[in-house]
């Protein structure tokens, strides 16, 4: 084969292929097996070689041995039990499943074992357990391994082979007894009841161990001193599903385990490979305590080995562990931390699985520090789950508030771009409500800001901690952190910056326009600058961006009085799981849940500065910013069939009823329909009950409720937010008193 | 053991066997994209890789990889043994055995293997009684076929 280049292989190819065929046409010759073997070495380079089955069949039924051999060794390559013509060679098996020489009849054994079909597996079972009876070891030991893969394939037939498993096991042949160890296997993981029976053979098999373990040197079966460490290896897996939940059973076999792991020489892979089942075995069985901390001494010894592979194994075998030897594996941190280290990527994401599992409230400090400089090096595939490792690790065992936003922060600067989003959300909550530090988080957020401003989620963080706090900033003390020496106009040059920057998502200039808006009320000369930034993105292209502008414009303007009390301050935000569930886009659906007893001028503000409605202080439309006089009748929200309308009636000077009226005209009736409302503090409110909590479908009926409002205060402005734990309702603004905007 | 595959540095495939029914495209696909990955690997690195859902071991010996897929269960570092007892096989049948070796002989080294794990899974743990198998097995078939005679002589 000297062809150079891709097509010359296929030119030689084909025409080596058309060779063939026409040999395969002509009579029997002395050169079928040489053709059919130039034939499957073309289909291992990757050409299409079906035409050569038919031929394989052929070659099957030959009664040369060398036609067969190849025949065969075609069938196996070429004839998975997916074709047709795997069952033409049925017939040839079970003829030469009984030929009286037995490597014929081990061409068939290999054959079926390797791709008999369920089929096959059926017609030719009992052939197999008659081999498995009565033949020699040679046949013996690959009739059990059949026997295997027919169990696999038709898991009935299992009980078929049981007895002369049973019986295998006492031979002395290494072949056949660890064929029926896979077998007694096999049968065992197959069925309960199989399994039940065979644990009588636990005496056997660790009988059979002592003598591979203790016995002098076997020549024929030794690997660096160790005696068939593959039939080793077998039978302490058998020993593990037998010992598995059963007293009894794990009792007999605990001091053979204790020996084995004691007097296995360790120095090369071999006695490794021995160990690690034997340490396998002792955890998953009931094992004695003192055996247990024998098999966790193995692998601590593991992760100290040179050699790497084994260092893999002993992490992932601890990582099954960790949950209830806890203890036992702490003691091992220190290490399976250094293997944060490696060079190999697969032995660095077990120790960081590890590492994750073992971080705890005593050690939260140091372990913080070595995932947080990990988080800095490590491979990009493992940047997002250390991230959230590192949070949950956060979250549950922070020492102190300052840490936890620290940490925090510090993910964000290290690996911003790979955290989840709910992450934003979360440290605006743990800001606001660590009040005590907002001075040292704004300056902290504000310094992060001068130095990059490309990691979006910090950026997001840090613009909403400036338009919250940014008076902190300007105030130039700081207890906790070396404060800033800045002006009105260099806080509002970051905010800028943001804005305009290629660099930053449309989510973010949100959030830097909002800070800025917010800033106007924080801020005492260069309120006008912040008007025309507003006024500018009036204009910008993300659509986004431009309502906010519109309305915070309009806050300027028409509803300036209503300004400071929008801008004020955040209280405390309780996390609201609803806010996102399953994803959806925020935006959307804006359902809050409604608090008990929750004063009600906070929930207003809850509800408008809300981060998860992710639009921080996403106003309403303009349009529904309605004041009403005294008979006006509002549409306060239409959509998809449903109609909730507003009507008010003045009673006294103070005194106003709200009439809500809601509709349904889908075609099913709406069930959990009920309203709340929120006005501010100084306004009385007392909602009655409702006529109806169902809408029911095509307009039947309407609901309605009656909301009765006083404002002894004489309030200038009062609002009233309705709320639905269904449908996203705008808030209304009435003006008491004789200015009727 | 699910399958195993011999490959070059370059890529081609020396040798493939297969312990579990997949259609020759799926077979293709597997090949192609797990060679992908082991190639892709340093020399120093770990052995063991988890690809899809299956365990993979693999070890160069000179030229060519060998590479497993073995289940769940199975333990890794004795599929290593296994690796080695093979390629321990292959050297001894061929004297000091080398990737040309396998590529002008490759149905030996399948008889080979054929001789050493049935159905995926170890059928003799003694080297010395695969040797003799195998060679028993090459002399007949040197043994002549006459055409009055209808079964092959018994050695």
């Amino acid at each position: 084969m000297s062809a150079r280049t891709q097509c010359e292989e296929r030119g030689v190819i084909q025409r080596e292929c058309a060779a063939i065929r026409a040999q395969f046409r002509q009579a029997d010759n002395g050169g079928r097996s040489h053709n059919l073997a130039k034939l499957l070495y073309v289909h291992m380079l990757g050409y299409p070689a079906h035409f050569g089955q038919m031929e394989c069949v052929r070659m099957i039924a030959s009664p040369r041995y060398s036609e067969k051999r190849v025949g065969y060794l075609g069938a196996m390559m070429l004839l998975d039990e997916k074709q047709d013509a795997s069952l033409l060679i049925t017939n040839s098996i079970k003829n030469d499943l009984s030929n009286s020489n037995q490597y014929i009849q081990s061409l068939a054994l290999c054959t079926l074992a390797c791709m008999g079909s369920a089929e096959m597996c059926r017609d030719l079972a009992p052939e197999i357990d008659r081999l498995l009876r009565a033949s020699n070891s040679y046949i013996k030991k690959k009739a059990a391994l059949c026997a295997v893969h027919i169990v696999r394939k038709v898991h009935d037939l299992g009980e078929l082979f049981t007895k002369a498993a049973r019986s295998l096991l006492t031979e002395k042949n290494h072949g056949v007894v660890h064929g029926a160890v896979v077998l007694i296997t096999e049968l065992c993981e197959r069925n309960s009841e199989t399994l039940e029976r065979f644990r009588k053979t636990v005496p056997d098999l660790v009988q059979i161990m002592k003598g591979l373990v203790i016995s002098g040197y076997s020549p024929d079966h030794d690997v660096a001193g160790i005696s068939d460490p593959f039939l080793q290896v077998r039978i302490l897996r058998l020993l593990r599903i037998l010992g598995r939940n059963n007293e009894g059973a794990s009792d007999a076999m605990n001091d053979l385990l204790a020996q084995v792991a004691t007097n296995t020489d360790s120095t090369k892979t071999v006695g490794n490979a021995v160990l690690y089942e034997t340490v396998l075995t002792v955890l998953d069985i009931k094992s004695e305590s003192g055996l247990r901390v024998l098999a966790v001494n193995i692998l601590g010894r593991f992760l100290l080995n040179n050699d790497r592979n084994i260092r893999y194994i002993a992490m992932t075998s601890l990582q099954k562990i960790v949950g209830t030897d806890h203890n036992a594996v702490q003691r091992h941190r220190g290490t399976i931390v250094d293997c944060l280290k490696d060079q190999d990527a697969s032995v660095k994401r077990r120790a960081l699985d590890l590492s994750l599992a073992l971080v705890s409230a005593s050690n939260i400090r140091s372990m913080m520090k070595e995932l947080l400089s990990f988080l800095s090096s490590c491979p990009p595939e493992l940047r997002s789950q250390t991230a959230s490792g590192i949070f949950n690790a956060a979250e549950r065992y922070a020492p102190s508030q300052r840490w936890h936003i620290d940490t925090i922060l510090h993910v964000l600067t290290t690996a911003g771009g790979d955290v989840r989003d709910e992450t934003v959300p979360n440290l605006i909550q743990l800001i606001t409500n660590t009040s005590e530090l907002h001075c040292y988080t704004v300056h902290k957020l504000y310094r992060a800001l001068l130095s990059d401003i490309s990691q979006q989620p910090l950026v997001q963080v840090a613009c909403w901690c400036i338009g919250e706090y940014g008076d902190l900033l300007l105030r130039g003390e700081c207890q906790e952190t070396e404060p800033v020496q800045v002006t009105e106009d260099d806080v509002l040059d970051v905010l800028e910056t943001v804005l305009q920057s290629h660099m930053s998502f449309p989510s973010t200039r949100g959030f830097a326009l909002t800070a800025t808006m917010k800033l106007s009320t924080r801020i005492t000369e260069n309120v006008d600058r912040i008007r025309s930034i507003v006024s500018i993105y009036g204009s910008c292209i993300d659509v986004e961006l431009q309502q906010r502008a519109v309305e915070y414009n309009a806050l300027f303007k028409k509803y300036d009085h209503m300004r400071a009390a929008v801008l004020e301050r955040m209280p405390v935000i309780e996390k609201n799981s609803q806010g996102h569930i399953n994803g959806e886009t925020i935006k959307e659906s804006q359902t809050v849940k409604v608090k008990p007893g929750e004063p009600q001028h906070l929930l207003f503000k809850r509800l408008m500065h809300s981060p998860w409605l992710n639009t921080d202080l996403k106003l309403m439309q303009p349009s529904t910013l309605s004041v009403f006089s005294v008979v006006a009748t509002v549409t306060v929200y239409e959509k998809d069939g449903v109609t909730v309308t507003l009507s008010c009636e003045k009673q006294s000077d103070s005194g106003l009823t709200v009439t809500l009226t809601a509709s349904n005209s889908t075609e099913s009736d709406i069930r959990g329909f009920t309203l709340q409302a929120a006005v501010p503090k100084s306004v009385q409110l007392h909602m009655k009950a409702p006529s109806g909590d169902s809408l029911p479908a095509r307009g039947a009926a309407k609901v309605t409720q009656m909301v009765v409002l006083n404002n002894p205060n004489k309030v200038q402005l009062a609002y009233l937010q309705l709320v639905s734990e269904v449908f996203d309702l705008s808030p209304i603004f009435y003006s008491f008193g004789s200015q009727n905007i | 053991m699910q399958f195993m595959l011999l490959f070059s540095r370059q890529g081609k495939l020396r040798l493939q066997k297969w312990y579990v029914p997949l259609s020759d495209k799926e077979k293709k696909k597997i090949t192609r994209e797990l060679v992908q990955t082991v190639l892709a690997r340093k020399p120093k690195m770990c052995s063991f890789l988890e690809w899809r859902d299956l365990k993979i071991v693999y070890k160069r010996y000179a030229s060519l990889y060998f590479c497993c897929a073995i289940e769940d269960q199975d333990n890794e570092l004795i599929t290593l043994e296994i690796i080695h007892r093979y390629v321990e096989l292959l050297d001894k049948y061929f004297g000091s055995v080398c990737e040309l070796d396998i590529i002008f002989n490759f149905e030996k080294a399948y008889f080979i293997l054929d001789e050493f794990l049935l159905g995926g899974e170890a059928q003799e743990t003694s080297k010395k009684n695969v040797l003799k198998a195998i060679e028993q097995a090459d002399l007949l078939q040197e043994v002549r076929y006459t055409p009055n005679h209808s079964h092959v002589w018994q050695i």
